[in-house]
């Protein structure tokens, strides 16, 4: 009997077929009453990599969850071209997974893990042997191949674990904060690896964080989540340079979020008054005078100059630069970077340009 | 010159810990409670009194009605053992995850822990004796003519071993699954396996030392069954296990000798048994059942 004939109907062969968009339509999904994930849109382009960026709780990994499978939706689809796939079990949806613990099989080889999706598909042995050596190279662990996943380092285990995940050449990659378990240096190893892996072998990826860094220098395009509802869905340029709410400027590294009052317009900007002092910024999402506002500014777009007065409460060496904790009068912290080194006590007074100033409804 | 290091670190260099020396009270209670009379018996079933050192040894072989036991012990414990362990897996396989109403089918399960065999037996005989609810609905549906002989044979015997003996199975069976990470399952439905094979290819594997260990318990306590024999049994003929022939021995023909010499080969095929499954066992994956780092 030949090997085609042995193989059940409806089992996927071979290599799962290359979609050109998968759209999310409305994806949600409620635990108990309580919506986790809200009207999820989105479509993924082949080769593009995502990231889903929120704080923990913002219903991220659920949508991960929903897209692999392992969760079902409450409402809403997912369509892969034309073909529905949120009404498929995971087993039958040919994507690729990386737990955030990794999950190997604790009671096989490196080797038999990183086979264990292809025998499942049953792919003739000859052309297992080449994929699996194949992806041990990719991922510099042919020295470990008869090893049991005990007895690798966690930055071993992670690779094991992406290998598993695409050595079946999945039309989808799915990574759950995958980096979130190694020290630093090692995450900002895999991160490159990871993205070499992506651009390398032509994959789509999406990426599960909640560290913005890790996100920016990833991804082609940001999904930022909140409450389980979309903030705002762009480039990573797009989101660092304007995003679209405080909430997603806090996210972006907007460490001085001030709730103010929406002063006058002047010009395109917008002028806000702290502690009897003016500035300028610019208005996003149209406040209306007079209306309570968020005004947000980066560290190093706090300069020191004339303007608003505040004494340093604490000074932390950053290498090139130091990031310095200053108080108002009327008790406003602020975080600004600093070449020079002020002391602890003295008074200084910071101002930012308007530009750098993005002044939010609250 | 150096003073010598203190009696404590030299005995930790040695993995000694000097606080293991208060297990001697109680050392010495186990010896004197357990050890002694158990060498006392190996001792007295080697002093028969007729036919020599391994005269009762001698007696128990050459005896069908003793020799036989071994085998009606065997042909009641290790099926009943077997089912209690088969039966647990599916049913806890089922009952891993959160659902509601979890409780209440767990505390079913386990409550005919808390029966005890005698009331189990009673139980047995109300409801599958020939008189019982089970024959009498039988009987008045017209399925059969004469009731069905459910009790007092081997397989009364057999109903009370599964239902004593499933809790234990059950509770074992369940604790080692939940300690395997539920997420190695999910990555093997990602990697494109169905329900069968995440079953076969990753749980069991990592389940089955796990049942073997369940399996020695419950054929233990299924080994040395007594109440339940005499009760729902046919103590003399197709229930007669070891168990009786010793009391048979000791308190109705008083050879002392001869009920030790039972015991002893109780503990023997005991331990066969189990040396023969725990030798399987050591054949398995008995490592980490977590898929890598917390």
């Amino acid at each position: 009997m030949t090997a085609a004939a042995t193989r059940r109907p409806g089992t996927p062969a071979g290599r799962p077929g290359r979609f050109e968009t998968l759209r999310l339509d409305g994806v949600s999904r409620s635990f108990g009453g309580h919506e986790a994930l809200a009207d999820l849109d989105l479509t993924i382009r082949r080769g593009e990599f995502i990231a889903l960026l929120g704080p923990s709780g913002c219903g991220k990994s659920t949508a991960l969850n929903c897209l692999a499978g392992l969760l079902p939706l409450t409402r809403g689809s997912i369509w892969q071209d034309e073909a529905r796939l949120d009404v498929l079990p995971p087993e039958r949806r040919g994507f690729g997974m990386v737990f955030q613990n990794y999950a190997l099989f604790p009671h096989l080889s490196v080797r038999r893990n990183i086979a264990f999706g292809l025998q499942m598909r049953k792919v003739p042995r000859a052309e297992l042997r080449r994929r699996v050596d194949e992806a041990l190279r990719l991922v510099h662990l042919q020295e470990q191949a008869g090893k049991l996943p005990g007895q690798l380092s966690g930055g071993q285990q992670q690779r094991v674990a992406i290998a598993r995940a695409v050595v079946l050449e999945p039309s989808l990659v799915l990574m759950d904060e995958p980096l979130s378990n190694l020290d630093a240096k090692l995450r900002l190893e895999m991160r490159t690896e990871i993205r070499r892996l992506h651009q390398s072998l032509g994959l789509t990826t999406v990426y599960v964080t909640h560290d913005q860094e890790e996100a920016l220098s990833l991804a082609d395009r940001l999904v930022v989540l909140r409450a389980g509802r979309v903030q705002q869905i762009g480039p990573p340029e797009q989101l660092h340079a304007e995003p679209a709410n405080w909430h997603v400027a806090d996210f972006m590294g907007y460490r001085n979020l001030l709730p103010l009052t929406a002063g006058p317009r002047r010009g395109a900007g917008i002028v806000v008054e702290i502690e009897g002092h003016e500035l300028v910024g610019t208005p996003v999402g149209d406040p209306a005078p007079g209306s309570a506002v968020m005004a947000a500014v980066r560290p190093e777009d706090l300069i020191i100059g004339p303007g608003l007065p505040a004494t340093v409460e604490v000074v932390e060496y950053q290498g090139r630069e130091v990031a310095v904790e200053a108080r108002t009068a009327g008790g406003i912290a602020l975080s600004l970077l600093s070449a020079d080194r002020p002391a602890v006590g003295d008074r200084i007074a910071v101002t930012v340009e308007p530009r750098r100033l993005l002044v939010f409804p609250s | 010159m150096s003073a010598r290091p203190a009696l404590r670190h030299r005995l930790a260099e040695r993995g000694v810990d000097r606080q293991l020396l208060l297990l001697l009270p109680a050392a010495l209670f186990v010896v004197t409670l357990f050890i002694y009379p158990f060498l006392y018996g190996v001792g007295l079933s080697f002093q028969p009194t007729r036919g020599g050192m391994l005269g009762a040894y001698r007696e128990f072989f050459t005896d069908a009605y003793l020799r036989d036991t071994i085998l009606t012990t065997l042909r009641l414990s290790l099926p009943a053992a077997l089912l209690n362990v088969l039966a647990s897996v599916p049913i806890a396989y089922r009952m891993r995850g959160r659902f509601r109403g979890k409780r209440l089918v767990t505390t079913l399960l386990v409550v005919p822990i808390t029966l005890g065999t005698v009331l189990t037996a009673q139980g047995l005989l109300n409801f599958l004796g020939p008189t019982g609810w089970f024959n009498r609905t039988l009987l008045s549906a017209g399925l059969v003519d004469a009731p069905v002989r459910l009790t007092n044979n081997f397989w009364g015997v057999f109903f009370s071993l599964v239902i004593t003996g499933f809790p234990f199975a059950f509770l074992l069976v369940l604790s080692y699954l939940s300690g395997i990470d539920p997420s190695l399952e999910r990555a093997a439905a990602t990697l494109g396996a169905g329900r069968w094979q995440r079953f076969r290819r990753i749980t069991l594997p990592l389940l089955a030392p796990g049942l073997a260990t369940t399996f020695c318990l419950t054929f233990v306590l299924a080994f040395s069954v007594f109440p339940s024999a005499v009760l729902v049994g046919d103590p003399s003929g197709t229930t007669r296990v070891m168990s009786i022939a010793a009391y048979d021995a000791a308190y109705v023909r008083y050879d002392y000798p001869l009920a030790s010499a039972v015991a002893v080969l109780m503990g023997l095929v005991e331990l066969l048994v189990i040396a023969a499954v725990l030798g399987w066992r050591a054949l398995l994956y008995t490592g980490t059942t977590a898929g890598g780092k917390g």
